[in-house]
């Protein structure tokens, strides 16, 4: 179907087109240069090495968030914890790095898997729970959540908190742990690397490989994929694991490679950032990369127009929602979408009829 | 009888998946006849009446109605029009009474704003005496017969004052007594003055209620002719486009070592009702062991638990004498296990991906096609093209989805995948229903030829037809329990059956259910 | 110590003050459950209408009118979600997800947009709904501490439990929602817009969670400040389901997690480690569930007789 795909393109870009215009209304309405505004939100990140280093370093731990929901999506359950395992993910790193002495390299590496097992146990628990007691994953993950938030505070303030320093931040995390630049003049570090495998590996996984293809066929048909011998449970589970996983080991990188100190005292909103990336990457991680750096540009772009005019950043948020609203929305060119196949139809019955 | 109520003109469906369902077609009702819509399954019976009923949206067409050119939207403009629809699937909520099912969106009120029960209920009775159904409107709908369900559609139609009523294929789910019921119930309603729409695919129910006929063949209109005039035979030769070809050519049944042992067998359902009570069967290998009944009498709970999908029950089943109570499916179906489902669409495919991901479900952990952490895609793909050509599946190519195909398509990417691992135990449930008769008439061609290869069938079906024609010995199942076995097949009728389906009939002694103890 | 706590009067007090938004919003999950669509946007509707509750009662200078024009928003809210769930076939749960998102940010834009303020609405001056002695039942010992002395929402709130029991079991409206929420195809072939029942069951569903809102800015608090919903929509909808979408079940579980909030609230003052303490809320809620689903689940197994 090759009208089909061309179609969704189209949709998609029509949806991200539209919200934009909706956001440019309303920096219209609500700023008294909106212009200028506007301007610094679609050209801020390309005017200096620096602010597009800024794009390519936000986009580092959207792709790892992104990846990690589409392969729990991909088993078809809606399991939000995603946000506390990437927050655990920072957290756990940098307890690790603070109380272990290895080499370089070995440092890192030990680093981002302890965040990366930290942040499969965030994304066990209400999949595990599910299993168990059949509750609803939904609830009991965004619930996850919360209590990963005041857990890790509480750790914050009371057992990592450099009394030296200011305000509530962790000791910083020794220099052989932290990540280095790999762009001189930007931020951009190794992690670009490491996000950029994890969007390629996951993509082998689940397209080319046997437990990727139980994976895809649990979570496009449940019962189906029961009654032809696939283990549902175990693959709900182990999407569920390796989604937690790859959340936590992007809360590690991100803070070996952009923080250094533990400085997180509310939620990040990854969480909600990955349903977005995913929506826009039809839940292949192949294509995350380019959701991601969608948003990340959007989101300098408007960090740069705050700073420069009295548009405040949030307005992206609300652009991100109308995105997710539209692309989601199947009858949006729906209509167009029937008369393109009816015509299709119509067409083939009168070549039949010449026959 | 003699005045149009109804004209349907030039009415022309295209499905969202391209599907032309309804091609041109023209259909006129006479007032206070029956009139039969007549065609197999697929033919676009059932999406014509679906466009009368105002659930489908016609791309072409006009309706008019006592000379009214008139526009049907939704199921309300229908029924403020005075048309009526009984679906194939019962419409009923489960948990409501007969009276609250009926009277639902036209509540009597009490105080303006709250339901008045006693009404409802008065109300609902009065309306069902008046048409001498015998029900009690108290009772909740989950606990009714599919007789009764029936009965409750019907009278919901006739509550909202339906002069015209469809009826979508009423007599599939009922027993032939049943039927002979509802045929009383039919005429009484002809009488009073109802219009009925009768849509069917049995000749011979149209000859013994019908006034006139309606024939659909491949979404076209094939004319419409007066019952009394017209035969069986051209009926069906209209119907099929060729003289149909019932009987197969069987080879004498060649049996050798038995492979599945049920003893004692018994199932508790979700409401603790039990569903499978006591069964004992032996199935040999060369044989098609085929299992008729009503729909609902415990056939689906014994098929999860012969195929795994279930393993809650009670009493013993074995498979090449093992034991299979803590077999996953994997383990029975690497045992040589095959499970046509009842339910395409649930247990069958999964619709949204293509025709290669539906076809590898259930062996593409063998050697063959996977490593220990790849799948082989190149020997996939050149396999499922091998089976489509095998199984005629008609498609673009195996990328496509299977959401796209036809019924009879699907089932056959089914049957296709289920067969293509060389089974040696084949549990087919309801392998042929609502698909074509060309689709049908190929699966079960492949049915005999597993049998005749030795493979031992487990063949249910509520398709009488297809029961007599297949199978090599043949057990009744009422209520969970055999009431009749017959090991000769060839001389049992349709009414004899029927019989032993309603449980009028019971053989206690089922001699041949099972060859040793 | 603690025990002593619990058991008192005041504690009891709090806990129904606790209660208030979550029942509200769990009320508001039973009706959108009833009709067969979850509501997980309660979160956002929540908390534009904590935001809208002190803006407009601020306009107004009545508290009243202030919560009327709300509820409209928090119906408005809720036809949104119906519209992109049944009109364009959006998945109910990305657009609920999408609607959190936005109002995320744009409570902060149009709080700054309306007032200047950044995170709290310190300068808007707005009128909350007064707290209320009821005659007679004050006096009487230990319940008149209870129940007496509440906000008039409070009461509201403890009302619409009836009313939304009533609604549901026993107008035509309410068995249409439930026969929608059923069987949909059995409604729709009796004339029943399921879409239509699904429109009003989601309004409807809004303008019962603003009153939880607005009482979050305008009686819990005196303020909107961001973010302040805090889960709330979220463990509403726990309620509500294991109060098996009932209005009389999604109360009693609403009051459990309720008093955990308030005993949050009080442990809070306390020597605890206040990080520790603010779990309470949710961590009761997850066992919660868990318990819940897990006696269900036994349950039906032991209908099967395994």
């Amino acid at each position: 179907m090759n009208s089909n795909t061309k179609l969704n393109i189209l949709r998609t870009l029509l949806a991200v087109f539209i919200a934009l215009l909706i956001s440019f209304g309303i920096i219209f309405l609500t700023s008294e240069e909106p212009v200028k505004a506007i301007v610094q939100l679609l050209t801020g990140p390309l005017q200096s090495q620096r602010r597009f280093g800024n794009v390519i370093e936000a986009m580092i731990p959207l792709i790892f968030t992104g990846v990690g929901i589409s392969i729990m999506f991909a088993a078809n359950e809606i399991n939000l914890a995603g946000e506390g395992a990437f927050h655990l993910g920072g957290l756990a790193a940098t307890y690790f790095a603070l109380n272990t002495a290895l080499p370089p390299v070995i440092s890192p590496l030990a680093t981002i898997i302890v965040a990366g097992l930290c942040g499969m146990i965030v994304t066990g628990i209400p999949a595990l729970m599910k299993i168990k007691t059949e509750s609803d994953v939904l609830v009991s993950s965004l619930m996850m959540n919360y209590l990963i938030l005041y857990f890790s505070t509480y750790i914050l303030s009371n057992i990592l908190r450099d009394p030296k320093a200011g305000a509530v931040v962790s000791y910083a995390v020794p220099s052989v742990t932290q990540f280095g630049t790999i762009i001189s003049g930007t931020r951009i570090h190794i992690g670009l690397f490491i996000a950029l495998a994890v969007a390629v590996l996951a993509y082998v996984f689940l397209y080319k490989t046997k437990l990727g293809y139980e994976l895809r066929v649990t979570g496009e048909n449940r019962e189906f994929a029961r009654y032809s011998g696939i283990n549902v449970v175990k693959i709900t589970l182990v999407s569920q694991l390796v989604g937690g996983t790859i959340f936590g080991i992007g809360g590690g990188v991100e803070l070996l490679g952009m923080y250094n100190r533990f400085t997180w005292t509310s939620l990040l909103g990854y969480g909600w950032d990955a349903i977005i990336i995913t929506t826009l990457a039809k839940k292949n991680p192949i294509y995350v990369p380019f959701a991601a750096f969608f948003l990340a540009y959007l989101r300098t772009g408007a960090s740069i127009m705050s700073r420069s005019t009295d548009v405040v950043t949030e307005i992206v948020t609300i652009t991100q929602g109308i995105i997710i609203l539209l692309v989601v929305a199947e009858q949006f060119l729906s209509k167009y979408k029937h008369k393109i196949i009816a015509r299709e139809a119509k067409a083939a019955l009168v070549e039949k009829e010449g026959e | 009888m003699g005045d149009k109520v109804l004209q349907m003109n030039n009415i022309m469906k295209i499905y969202p998946n391209g599907v032309v369902a309804v091609e041109d077609v023209t259909f006129e009702l006479e007032k206070g006849e029956i009139h039969a819509l007549l065609g197999e399954n697929g033919a676009g019976k059932s999406t014509l009446m679906k466009v009368l009923f105002g659930i489908e949206s016609p791309e072409q067409g006009e309706i008019i109605l006592n000379s009214q050119k008139i526009d049907i939207k939704s199921p309300q403009d229908a029924i403020k029009k005075g048309i009526g629809m009984v679906h194939q699937h019962f419409m009923l909520v489960p948990s409501l009474t007969v009276a609250e099912n009926i009277v639902l969106g036209v509540e009597p009120k009490k105080s303006r704003f709250f339901i008045d029960k006693e009404k409802a209920f008065k109300l609902s009775k009065e309306t069902a005496d008046m048409y001498n159904f015998d029900i009690d409107v108290t009772e909740r709908v989950e606990e009714l017969p599919v007789g009764l369900k029936q009965k409750v559609e019907i009278l919901k139609a006739l509550y909202r004052g339906a002069d015209i009523l469809i009826l979508d294929e009423p007599t599939a789910v009922l027993t032939p007594q049943e039927t002979e019921e509802l045929f009383i119930q039919l005429k009484l309603l002809k009488e009073k003055g109802h219009t009925i729409i009768f849509i069917s695919h049995k000749l011979d129910e149209i000859k013994e209620i019908c006034d006139r006929a309606t024939i659909m063949r491949n979404g076209k209109g094939k004319g419409t002719y007066l019952v009394k005039d017209i035969t069986t035979a051209e009926m069906s030769r209209l119907m099929v486009g060729r003289d149909v070809v019932t009987t197969f050519d069987k080879v004498p049944v060649n049996l050798k070592e038995t492979v599945l042992k049920v003893r004692n067998l018994c199932i508790t359902g979700t409401t603790g009702i039990k569903r499978v009570d006591d069964l004992s069967f032996d199935v040999k290998k060369g044989e098609i062991f085929g299992i008729a009944g009503v729909e609902g009498n415990g056939q689906g709970h014994l098929v999860e638990v012969l195929t795994g999908l279930s393993n809650k029950y009670k009493g013993q089943i074995r498979i090449f004498d093992q034991d299979i109570k803590k077999c996953s499916i994997r383990e029975l179906r690497d045992l040589g296990m095959a499970h046509i489902p009842e339910d395409r669409m649930t247990f069958g495919c999964a619709k949204n991906m293509n025709i290669m991901d539906n076809m590898f479900t259930n062996q593409y952990h063998k050697p063959d096609y996977s490593g220990k952490v790849l799948l082989k895609n190149k020997i996939i793909e050149s396999r499922v093209n091998e089976l489509i050509k095998e199984f005629k599946v008609k498609c673009k190519s195996y990328r496509q989805s299977v959401a796209m195909l036809s019924g009879g398509n699907i089932q056959k990417v089914v049957v296709a995948r289920e067969f293509s691992t060389n089974p040696t135990i084949i549990i087919a449930n309801q392998p042929t229903r609502g698909i074509d008769v060309g689709a049908a008439s190929f699966i079960r061609q492949r049915i005999l030829d597993f049998r005749d290869a030795g493979c031992a069938i487990i063949l249910i079906s509520a398709d009488l037809n297809e029961v007599l024609e297949l199978s090599d010995r043949l057990a009744v199942i009422y209520k969970g329990r055999f009431s009749g076995i017959f090991k000769d097949v060839k001389n049992v009728t349709e009414l004899e059956l029927g019989k032993y389906m309603l449980g009028i009939k019971k053989d206690d002694r089922l001699e041949g259910i099972i060859y040793e103890q | 110590m603690i025990l002593d706590a619990i058991f008192s009067p005041e504690f009891l007090n709090n806990t129904l003050r606790a209660t208030t938004p979550i029942l509200f919003a769990a009320l508001a999950s039973a009706i959108a459950s009833k009709s067969g669509v979850i509501n997980m946007a309660l979160e956002g509707i929540m908390l534009f209408t904590a935001l809208f509750g002190v803006i407009f009662s601020a306009a107004f200078q009545s508290p009243w009118l202030g919560l009327l024009a709300t509820m409209a928003v928090g119906g408005f809210i809720g036809f949104l979600l119906a519209f992109f769930v049944l009109r364009l076939k959006t998945d109910e749960i990305l657009a609920a997800i999408a609607i959190n998102l936005i109002a995320n940010g744009a409570t902060i834009l149009i709080l700054l947009f309306v007032s200047g303020d950044r995170g709290i609405s310190s300068s808007i001056q707005s009128i909350i709904i007064p707290r209320i002695t009821l005659p007679i039942i004050k006096d009487i010992p230990f319940l008149g501490e209870v129940l007496s002395n509440q906000n008039v929402l409070t009461y509201i709130s403890l009302i619409m439990v009836a009313v939304v029991h009533i609604f549901l079991y026993k107008t035509p409206l309410g068995l249409q929602i439930r026969a929608v929420g059923e069987n949909k195809d059995a409604a729709e072939s009796v004339g029943i817009s399921s879409k239509k029942i699904r429109y009003i069951s989601l309004t409807l569903s809004g303008v019962i969670a603003s009153l939880g809102g607005f009482f979050l800015s305008g009686g819990y608090m005196t303020k909107f400040t961001i973010g302040m919903s805090a889960g709330r929509g979220f463990i509403a909808l726990a309620a509500s389901a294991m109060g098996g979408n009932t209005p009389i079940g999604s109360f009693l579980v609403s009051l459990l997690f309720g008093a955990a909030q308030a005993l949050s609230n009080i442990l809070q003052l306390g020597a605890w480690p206040h990080e520790l303490v603010q779990m309470l809320p949710y961590a009761t809620t997850l066992i919660g569930l868990g318990v819940y689903s897990y006696s269900r689940m036994k349950k039906r197994q032991r209908l099967t007789g395994r």
